[in-house]
Order: structure tokens, then C-alpha cells, then sequence
């Protein structure tokens, strides 16, 4: 179950790993994009992280909205309305009474996938959102199986966002947005939320 | 990195500011956001909003004035702008008659300014958007983000802000839209990449003797490279790629727009236009409508891009030749 308190640690946990990885994540991003991932989700989440720790907070809906409208007005890109829609999913179903993780990160991918109509398999951050998913609701969600899912993006050919512009020439390369989205559930582990 | 800059992370800000020094009688800035509005408000009609990463000056605060843009929203270098800051934009520049929104077509882009579209609806502002897509250097398919949105963008946002000064519809303006964006396409060829500030590094990297066909303005790559040849040479395989993409016969009207993608001198420009212009009088194609200059940049590429539209309506000449009051057209 999702608290405040855990999940305003959840976030800003995310915030600080995406902040040490900027660079790498910038990095995936020059292989198979415009090389500014990193700059996009330190800039989104480091603004999160202040505006999670400027007010107190009575819901989890509200963190999560919170979240959300940082994500939504300081990432841009892609990526920023695909974060922004997952965490405004994600607020609205943590409105209703007693929801657990999983539905509330189902809602979340929900929003990733109504937003930008990628399908699993399309080498974007939804191949990692529903591989968490699936292992979430079987309980058996580890670092490992992040890691596979992240991973897993390297052998496929993109068919959404700048990297699809590549065509084959994408293939071997790990989808940058999959990377941050792995990052989101490994500190779900790493803040002992799960 | 050479640059004439301060802070990296300023950049965009800092030249928005100096943008509005340049031409203070026409456009102001949205006081807290990145949106630049036309002063001269034409009330009762829709407005044209457009907008995108920056990095591509003069466009887009360039085409806000009068007869052009009401407003620009300009995003980090080669970045979307966000929802908030577009929805801001669209509330502020509608003049009572609607707003149409002009995309490029970029997944993030797009993604952008539709969750604004949902934001401007709570505020019972009506939305429309045109997508443009111009470019065939990419094929457009399923299975891809489709063409995308380069040069032909600025035809695109002189031809809506003629019309919709003109008086038309936000329904009429959409329509018109749709049908003249599927009369423009451009190609263009790379000759070094542009550096983006907070990166610091080339975005793609061709040897001294080397260019590249087809490059998009964020350095998307394109699809051939191979030695650099002549301007008569390129001129020919850039119209080559236009013939097969328009099929045009003798005595066709088109408008052109040679443009130079940010270190590429006028002077090569020039010599370009003059090419192309012997190629395209050879297959008896009229041109009554020419522009040349560095319009939709990106950065400091070398290189340049050629722009052809298809003048399906005497009406839209009439709209290309309308003068304006902007910084840039
Ligand atoms: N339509 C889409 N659906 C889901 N994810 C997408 C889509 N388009 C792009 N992405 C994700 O966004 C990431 C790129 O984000 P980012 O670099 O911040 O934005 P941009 O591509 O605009 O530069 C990709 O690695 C991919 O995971
Ligand atoms: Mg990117």
C-alpha cells in the first residue's frame, strides 16, 4: 500500500537516481534520439523533488498529483506528458478507497499507453511499465526482473517516438525512456515500498 | 564548444529577452512563460499559435506579428514545450474566434500540445491543430512517427495567418491547413552538425569531405551520406527526390524556399537557388513565389533545405505575397 510518507520517499528517491544517471541516460538517448533524456527527467524530477518537500501533503492523490504537474511543466519532450500522464492515472486511482500498488501503477500505464499509443514491443518505456506490471500482480517483482525488462528494448526495432526514425539502425540499443521508467520501480525496491 | 553565450541553461530565456528587445513595437512576453505574443491584436478572429523546441531561429517568435502568428511557444533547444506553458499561450492569444495550433510532427510535440488542447477545453476555448510533415527524406508508415516537420512549417504558418486574417473559420482554417500542408515538401543535405548548448557536443558527427542527405533540424539522420560534391549536384539530387515526390508536369505553379539550416552563408545559398532554379526552368515548372534565407535552422548545422508548394489556388499566392509585420518573414 501506498503512504504518503513512502511514496513522497518513492519519488524522491527516483529523483536522486535519475540525477546521478543524467548523463548515461543522456547517452542512450544520443544513440537512438536527440541525446537530452537525462536533461529532460533531472530537469522534471529535480523540480518534483522541491515541490514535494515545499508543502505537507494529506493524500497520496494529492503527492501523486503534485508529482504529476512538476513532471508534466518542467520535462517536456516525450517524455514529459507520457511521466505526466502515468502519475495524473496514478492520482486519480489513488482516489479511490483502498487501491494498492498494483492497480495504481496499472493506471499508470494506462496513461503512458492512451497518451502515446505505443504497444508492447514498440521499444519505449511501456515495455517496461507492463513487464512491471505483470510481476506486480504475480508478486514477484525484483531488480532482476527490471533489469530484464530494460534490457529486453536493446534487440527490438523502434516504432514510436525519435528512435522509430531509425529504423533497423535503432536495434541494439537500449530505449532511454525504459531506463528511467526502470529506475522508477527499482526505487520502489530500494525504498522498501514494496 | 564556441559559442557567444552566458549560461547554458539560459540560453533560451536570454534570447527571448533579446528577441523582444529587437522588436519591441510588435511583440511582447508572456510575463513568467517562454510564449512571445503579437501586440496588435485582430479581435474576432482565430488565432494561429505555434511553437516547438527552440534552437531553429528565426523560427518560430520570428513569424509572430500581425497577418502571421499570434503567438509562439518556444521550448527548450530541440525540446517540446510544455502543456502548461501552450495552454497558457492559447488562452492569451485567443481573440474570441478560436485557436489553431501548428505542429510539427514530433511524437513529443504532438503529445504536448494535444494535453494542452484538453487543458484549453476546460476553459471552454475551442482548439483545433494542424500537423506538419513535411519532410521526405523518411518514408511515412505505421510503423514509424511518420514524416516530420521541417522548413515547410513557415509557408504553413504565413498561409494560416493570411487566411485567418482573411477571416476564415477555425473549421475553414483546419481544412485549408490540412490541404496545404500536402502540397509542401522539402529535402535537405547536412554538411556538419549544430552543437546544442548544455550538451556541448556535435549532434552527429560527418568527416571533412563528407554530407549527409536528409538530416532532420534536430539532426535526425538522414539517408545517405557520401562525399561532399557540387552545388549543381546536390541541386540535382534534391529536385530529383521533389520530382518524384510531387510527379509535376510543365507549366505547374510552385512556390520555393531555399533555406539554410544556421552556418550555411548566403552566399552558398544563393549559388543553390541558382541551380535549382536552372533545373526546375528546364522542366518548365513556374515559381512565382521565391524565398531565400536561413529560416527554420537548427543551431549552427552547415547545410540547406529546399522547399517546394504546390500553388493548387491563385487564392494562395495571394496569401504567400500578403505583407506582414513580423521579425523574421
Ligand atoms: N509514443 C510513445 N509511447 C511511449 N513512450 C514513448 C513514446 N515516444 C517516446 N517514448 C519514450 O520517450 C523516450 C524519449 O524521451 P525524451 O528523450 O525525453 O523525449 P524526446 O524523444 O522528445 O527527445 C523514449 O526512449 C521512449 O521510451
Ligand atoms: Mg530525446
Amino acid at each position: 500500500m501506498l503512504t504518503v510518507e513512502n511514496t513522497i520517499k518513492w519519488l524522491d528517491l527516483f529523483a536522486d537516481k535519475v540525477a546521478a544517471e543524467k548523463d548515461y541516460l543522456s547517452e542512450l538517448d544520443q544513440a537512438i534520439g536527440d541525446g537530452d533524456h537525462g536533461a529532460n527527467m533531472s530537469r522534471g524530477t529535480a523540480a518534483m523533488k522541491e515541490a514535494l518537500g515545499k508543502q505537507n501533503f494529506g493524500t497520496v492523490q494529492d503527492v501523486l498529483k503534485t508529482a504529476a504537474m512538476s513532471l508534466l511543466s518542467k520535462i517536456g519532450g516525450a517524455s514529459g506528458p507520457l511521466y505526466g500522464s502515468a502519475l495524473i492515472g496514478m492520482a486519480k486511482e489513488a482516489g479511490n478507497a483502498d487501491t494498492d500498488l498494483t492497480s495504481i501503477v496499472q493506471a499508470g500505464a494506462d496513461g503512458i499507453q492512451k497518451r502515446g499509443k505505443a504497444e508492447p514491443g514498440d521499444k519505449t518505456m511501456v515495455d517496461v511499465w507492463l513487464t512491471v506490471l505483470h510481476a506486480l500482480k504475480e508478486g514477484k517483482l525484483t531488480d532482476a526482473v527490471i533489469d530484464q525488462a530494460v534490457q529486453a528494448t536493446a534487440p527490438l526495432k523502434a516504432k514510436k517516438g525519435r528512435a522509430s526514425y531509425l529504423g533497423d539502425r535503432s536495434v541494439g540499443h537500449i530505449d532511454p525512456g525504459a531506463m528511467s521508467s526502470g529506475y522508477l520501480f527499482k526505487c520502489l525496491i530500494a525504498g522498501g515500498i514494496l | 564548444m564556441k559559442k557567444i553565450i552566458n549560461k547554458p541553461e539560459d540560453v533560451v530565456d536570454e534570447m527571448l529577452d533579446g528577441l523582444v528587445f529587437t522588436s519591441a513595437s510588435l511583440i511582447r512576453r508572456l510575463p513568467g512563460t517562454n510564449v512571445i505574443l503579437r501586440k496588435q491584436k485582430s479581435e474576432g478572429k482565430v488565432a494561429v499559435v505555434s511553437g516547438g523546441g527552440s534552437g531553429h531561429e528565426p523560427t518560430h517568435a520570428g513569424f509572430v506579428g500581425s497577418g502571421m502568428l499570434a503567438a509562439a511557444v518556444c521550448g527548450p533547444v530541440f525540446t517540446s514545450p510544455t502543456p502548461d506553458q501552450i495552454a497558457a499561450a492559447i488562452k492569451e492569444a485567443n481573440q474570441g474566434a478560436g485557436v489553431l495550433l501548428v505542429i510539427k510532427n514530433y511524437s513529443g510535440d504532438i503529445m504536448n500540445f494535444e494535453m494542452a488542447e484538453d487543458l484549453a477545453s476546460m476553459d471552454h476555448i475551442e482548439v483545433k491543430h494542424i500537423v506538419v510533415d513535411d519532410d521526405i527524406a523518411v518514408e511515412d508508415s505505421t510503423y514509424t512517427a511518420g514524416k516530420r516537420g521541417v522548413a515547410g512549417t513557415i509557408l504553413v504558418h504565413k498561409m494560416m495567418g493570411a487566411a485567418a486574417e482573411a477571416g476564415l473559420s477555425l473549421n475553414e482554417l483546419k481544412d485549408l491547413g490540412d490541404q496545404v500542408i500536402s502540397s509542401i515538401k522539402t529535402i535537405g543535405v547536412a554538411l556538419s552538425a549544430g552543437t546544442v548548448p548544455e550538451s556541448g557536443k556535435p549532434g552527429f558527427v560527418l568527416k571533412d569531405n563528407e554530407m549527409e542527405y536528409g538530416v532532420g533540424i534536430h539532426g535526425e539522420p538522414g539517408y545517405r551520406r557520401e562525399p561532399i560534391k557540387s552545388s549543381k549536384e546536390i541541386a540535382k539530387e534534391l529536385t530529383d527526390k521533389l520530382r518524384d515526390a510531387f510527379k509535376w508536369n510543365a507549366s505547374d505553379r510552385y512556390a520555393i524556399l531555399v533555406n539554410g539550416l544556421g552556418a550555411t552563408p548566403l552566399m552558398e545559398q544563393y549559388i543553390f537557388a541558382n541551380d535549382v532554379s536552372e533545373i526546375l526552368t528546364k522542366d518548365k515548372i513556374e515559381l512565382p513565389f521565391r524565398k531565400v534565407g536561413s529560416y527554420m535552422t537548427s543551431l549552427d548545422m552547415a547545410g540547406i533545405s529546399l522547399t517546394l508548394f504546390h500553388l493548387k489556388q491563385d487564392q494562395w499566392l495571394d496569401w504567400l505575397n500578403v505583407p506582414v509585420e513580423t521579425t523574421a518573414w
